[in-house]
C-alpha cells in the first residue's frame, strides 16, 4: 500500500487499538516528541516577541482567509508574469490528473519527489504510477516509508517509527546498498548515492509549497537535507502542488512565518535550506514550472466560522510533538496524512464531515489544550475539536447514539421506569461482568466502551437500601417535614423553621 | 477543465462572501539599534553551531584563508560565478568561470561565492544569486562551499532581511537561505551533516574597514 490520502481506514478507537501495541513504535514517539518539545521551549525562548508574533501570524492568517480570492489572482498573475503556469484542481482527482497529464506529456517515466503533504493527500504516486510514472521520494524519511510499503507516522520525521537497523536491512534489501553498520551517517550516505543519479537525470520534478507571495509570485520550501534544492533547481520541469490557504500577501510577511515554522518544527532558529523561486528564472533551474492551487475540500472549512482557523496551519507539528494522545497512539492510528491534534480537526472537515472513520477523530483528544498553546498560529484546536462534536452528532438525528439518549431521557424522567431499568439490567449484566466491571457492551452499546470500563451495577441500589433500612425515629424539636420515600434529597438539618 | 475548476474554486470563496475584520495592521520593521559588533558576534557564533566554519579576517587575507582551506581539502577542481572579485581568489589552482550547460559541475570539489546578506539572529547566509553568487546548481552539487561575506552585510533579524532582499524577489530573482551544511534527523532523530547539499560549508567574514 502507498503511503497517502486523508480517509481513515477504520475508526480511531480501533486503529488507536492496533498501535498501541505496538511497544517499539511508542518508544521511538515518546522519544522523538519529548525532544523536540524541550528543544521547542529553549528555541521560542529566545525570541522576546513570541507571543506577539504569534498573534501576528494568526491575525496575517485570517487577513488571507478573508480576501482569499483577490490573493489567489494576485498569486496566478504575478506567477502567470514571471513565465510559470497556474493550475486550479477542485480536487484531488483533478490535481492527480493535471499533475500526471504534465509528466506524460514530457515523457517521463520517472519523477523526482520533495516531501509534500498536499501531494499525499490527493495520493498522487498511485496516480502516476497507474500511468507508468514512478515517484522518487527523496527526503530521506520519505524514501524509507516508501521503500518499507509504509505510512508516515509524524509530518516533520515521518520514519520516526522506524530504528536504524530496519532502515539498514531495508536499504540493502531495496536499494542494494553495502552497509556495514547501521550508522545513520552511513545510512545517509547511501540515500545520497541512490538519489544523486536521480537529481541529476530526472527531467520532471513535484514539490509542495510551504507559502507563496502573492505580490511577487514567489513560491517557497523550506526543508534541510537538500532535496528540495535538488527537485526546485536540477530538473527542467518543476509541477509544486498547494494548498489554496498557503498563500500570503506580501513579502514582507514572509519574515513572520520564516520566524514562527523553524522554531515551532524542527526547534531550530532556521532550518538549513530555504528556496524561494518566482516563475522561471533565464539560464537557472527548471525552465518550464506548474502551480497546482488545490481546493478539495479547503473552501467547505473556510466557509465554516469555527473550523475557518484550521486553514492558518502552516504544518509545523508542534502541537503533535505536545499531545498525550499521539504520544501514545503514533500517527498510524488517525489514518489519515494529517495525524496528531490537527489532523483529528483538519481530516474530517477536509472530508465534509461525511467520512464515518474520519468523524471519530475529534474524539481523540483529552481536551487538555496543550495542541492550543503550542500552535505558532494561535489554532484553538480544542475549541474546534468540541465543535466538531457537536456537529457530528447532530448531524446524524436518527444514529444509534441519539436514539439511546432519546431512551435514556425518557427512561429517566421518571423514577418509577429508571428503578425497573436498573432491576433489567442487573438482571442482564451477568456474562457481561468481569472483575466487577463491563469491558464490552454488546450491539450498538458497544461505542461506550470502547475507550472506558463501565462499572458492574452493585447487588443494591441506594434506594433499595433506603426502603431497607430501620426507619428513623422523627425528632421532635426540629420542626422539619417528613421526607417522602423516594425523594432525592434529604432536607438539611436547621435551615426551615422559624427563627 | 482548468478554466471551469477555477471559476467553480473562485465562486466557492467568493460564496462565502465578504467578512468584516479589523483592518490587519502589520507591525513596522525597525532598524536593530544593538551595536554592530554584538550583531556581527553573534552570527559568526550561531553559524558556526549549525557547524559552518566561520573565519573572521581581514580583506587582504581572503586569498590567503582560501588557498588553506583548497589544501586542506585537497580540492583540485574549483569552479566560482563568472562575477567573482578577482581578488579574493589564490593564483595556482585551476579556477573554473561557471558557464550553464557547460561546466559538469559533478566534477567540482569547491565553489566560492560571495552572499547578499546573512542574518545574525539565525546564522543564516542569504544567496540572491545575484552578482558574485552565480545560478543555484552552483552552490549545490559540489561538495565544499566556501562563502565570502562582508561584515557590513550582516543585519540583526530575519525581518530585516526580508526587507531588504524585497528588490531582489520583485525582480524575480531566486534566493536560497543557507543555515550550515545540509542535514538530516530522520533517522532515530541522530543529526548526520552533508546529505544532498555541500557536506561542507566555510564562511569567510570579512571585518570591516
Amino acid at each position: 500500500m502507498s503511503a497517502g490520502g486523508i480517509k481513515p481506514a477504520r475508526p480511531f478507537q480501533q486503529a488507536a487499538r492496533v498501535t498501541l501495541a505496538n511497544p517499539q513504535m511508542r518508544r521511538n514517539l515518546r522519544h522523538a516528541t519529548t525532544t523536540i518539545r524541550e528543544k521547542r521551549l529553549r528555541a521560542v525562548a529566545e525570541l522576546p516577541d513570541w507571543e506577539a508574533l504569534r498573534d501576528e501570524g494568526a491575525a496575517l492568517k485570517d487577513h488571507v482567509m478573508a480576501h482569499l480570492a483577490d490573493a489567489l489572482l494576485d498569486l496566478e498573475a504575478a506567477v502567470q508574469a514571471r513565465g510559470g503556469r497556474v493550475h486550479w484542481a477542485r480536487d484531488a482527482a483533478e490535481a492527480r490528473g493535471i499533475v500526471a497529464d504534465i509528466a506524460a506529456a514530457h515523457g517521463a517515466r520517472e519523477v523526482i519527489k520533495v516531501k509534500s503533504i498536499s501531494t499525499d493527500e490527493i495520493e498522487l504516486n498511485a496516480a502516476l504510477a497507474e500511468r507508468g510514472i514512478h515517484a522518487i521520494e527523496t527526503d530521506l524519511a520519505e524514501l524509507i516509508v516508501q521503500l518499507a510499503e509504509d505510512r508516515p507516522s509524524h509530518i516533520l520525521v515521518p520514519a520516526i517509527h522506524r530504528n536504524r537497523a530496519e532502515i539498514r536491512d531495508l536499504f540493502r534489501r531495496k536499494l542494494g546498498a553495502e552497509l556495514l553498520t547501521d550508522e545513520p551517517k552511513q545510512l545517509a550516505e547511501a540515500a545520497r548515492l541512490y538519489l544523486r543519479e536521480k537529481f541529476l537525470t530526472t527531467r520532471v520534478a513535484v514539490s509542495g509549497a510551504n507559502f507563496a507571495v502573492a505580490e511577487s509570485g514567489t513560491v517557497c520550501v523550506v526543508e534541510s537535507e537538500g532535496n528540495g534544492r535538488m527537485c526546485v533547481t536540477m530538473p527542467g520541469v518543476l509541477v509544486s502542488v498547494m494548498g489554496i490557504e498557503k498563500v500570503l500577501p506580501t513579502w514582507q510577511d514572509m519574515a513572520v512565518f520564516l520566524r514562527l515554522l523553524p522554531r515551532s518544527s524542527t526547534a531550530e532558529r532556521m532550518n538549513p535550506y530555504t528556496s524561494f523561486w518566482s516563475g522561471v528564472t533565464p539560464g537557472d533551474g527548471p525552465q518550464e514550472f506548474h502551480l497546482v492551487l488545490l481546493d478539495n475540500g479547503r473552501t467547505d472549512v473556510l466557509a465554516d466560522e469555527v473550523g475557518r482557523q484550521t486553514l492558518r496551519c502552516i504544518r509545523c507539528s508542534a502541537c503533535l510533538n505536545v499531545c498525550p494522545v499521539y504520544e501514545r497512539v503514533g500517527g498510524h492510528a488517525y489514518g489519515s496524512v494529517y495525524p496528531g491534534p490537527i489532523g483529528a480537526i483538519l481530516t474530517p472537515q477536509l472530508l465534509h464531515l461525511e467520512d464515518r472513520n474520519a468523524n471519530t477523530l475529534p474524539w481523540a483528544s483529552s481536551l487538555c489544550g496543550a495542541c492550543y498553546d503550542a500552535c505558532p498560529v494561535k489554532i484553538n484546536i480544542p475549541e474546534v475539536l468540541l465543535y466538531l462534536r457537536g456537529k457530528i452528532t447532530e448531524e446524524k438525528p436518527l444514529s444509534a447514539e441519539a436514539i439511546a439518549f432519546k431512551t435514556a431521557a425518557w427512561v429517566m424522567s421518571e423514577p418509577h421506569r429508571f428503578e425497573g431499568a436498573i432491576k433489567l439490567a442487573r438482571s442482564g449484566q451477568g456474562p457481561l461482568v468481569k472483575n466487577g466491571a463491563i469491558h464490552a457492551l454488546p450491539g450498538m452499546l458497544g461505542g461506550w466502551t470502547e475507550a472506558r470500563d463501565l462499572p458492574a451495577f452493585p447487588p443494591q441500589t441506594f434506594r433499595e437500601w433506603w426502603r431497607g433500612r430501620p426507619a428513623p425515629q422523627p425528632r421532635e424539636t426540629d420542626g422539619q417535614a417528613q421526607t417522602s420515600e423516594g425523594e432525592l434529597l434529604a432536607p438539611q438539618r436547621g435551615d426551615r423553621g422559624p427563627a | 477543465m482548468s478554466g471551469e475548476a477555477r471559476l467553480e474554486i473562485l465562486t466557492r470563496i467568493n460564496r462565502i462572501g465578504a467578512r468584516e475584520q479589523e483592518p490587519l495592521e502589520r507591525r513596522p520593521v525597525r532598524p536593530s539599534t544593538r551595536p554592530r559588533a554584538q550583531i556581527v558576534e553573534q552570527f559568526a557564533e550561531y553559524a558556526a553551531e549549525y557547524r559552518a566554519n566561520v573565519r573572521r579576517l581581514a580583506a587582504a587575507e581572503v586569498p590567503g584563508a582560501l588557498r588553506d582551506l583548497l589544501l586542506a581539502r585537497g580540492s583540485e577542481r574549483v569552479a566560482v560565478p563568472q562575477d567573482l572579485p578577482a581578488g579574493w581568489l589564490p593564483g595556482g589552482f585551476a579556477v573554473t568561470r561557471d558557464e550553464p550547460g557547460v561546466t559538469d559541475l559533478t566534477a567540482v570539489q569547491t565553489v566560492v561565492t560571495g552572499a547578499a546578506l546573512a542574518v545574525a539572529e539565525t546564522g543564516t547566509v542569504v544567496l540572491d544569486h545575484g552578482p558574485g553568487q552565480g545560478r543555484r546548481a552552483l552552490t549545490l552539487v559540489p561538495d565544499h562551499h566556501v562563502c565570502v561575506l562582508r561584515e557590513d552585510q550582516v543585519v540583526d533579524n530575519v525581518p530585516e532581511a526580508v526587507a531588504r532582499l524585497r528588490g531582489s524577489v520583485l525582480s524575480g530573482r531566486p534566493l536560497t537561505w543557507i543555515s550550515g551544511p545540509s542535514a538530516t534527523s530522520d533517522i532515530e532523530l541522530s543529526r548526520v551533516e552533508g546529505v544532498h547539499g555541500p557536506r561542507v560549508l566555510d564562511i569567510l567574514l570579512v571585518r570591516e574597514g
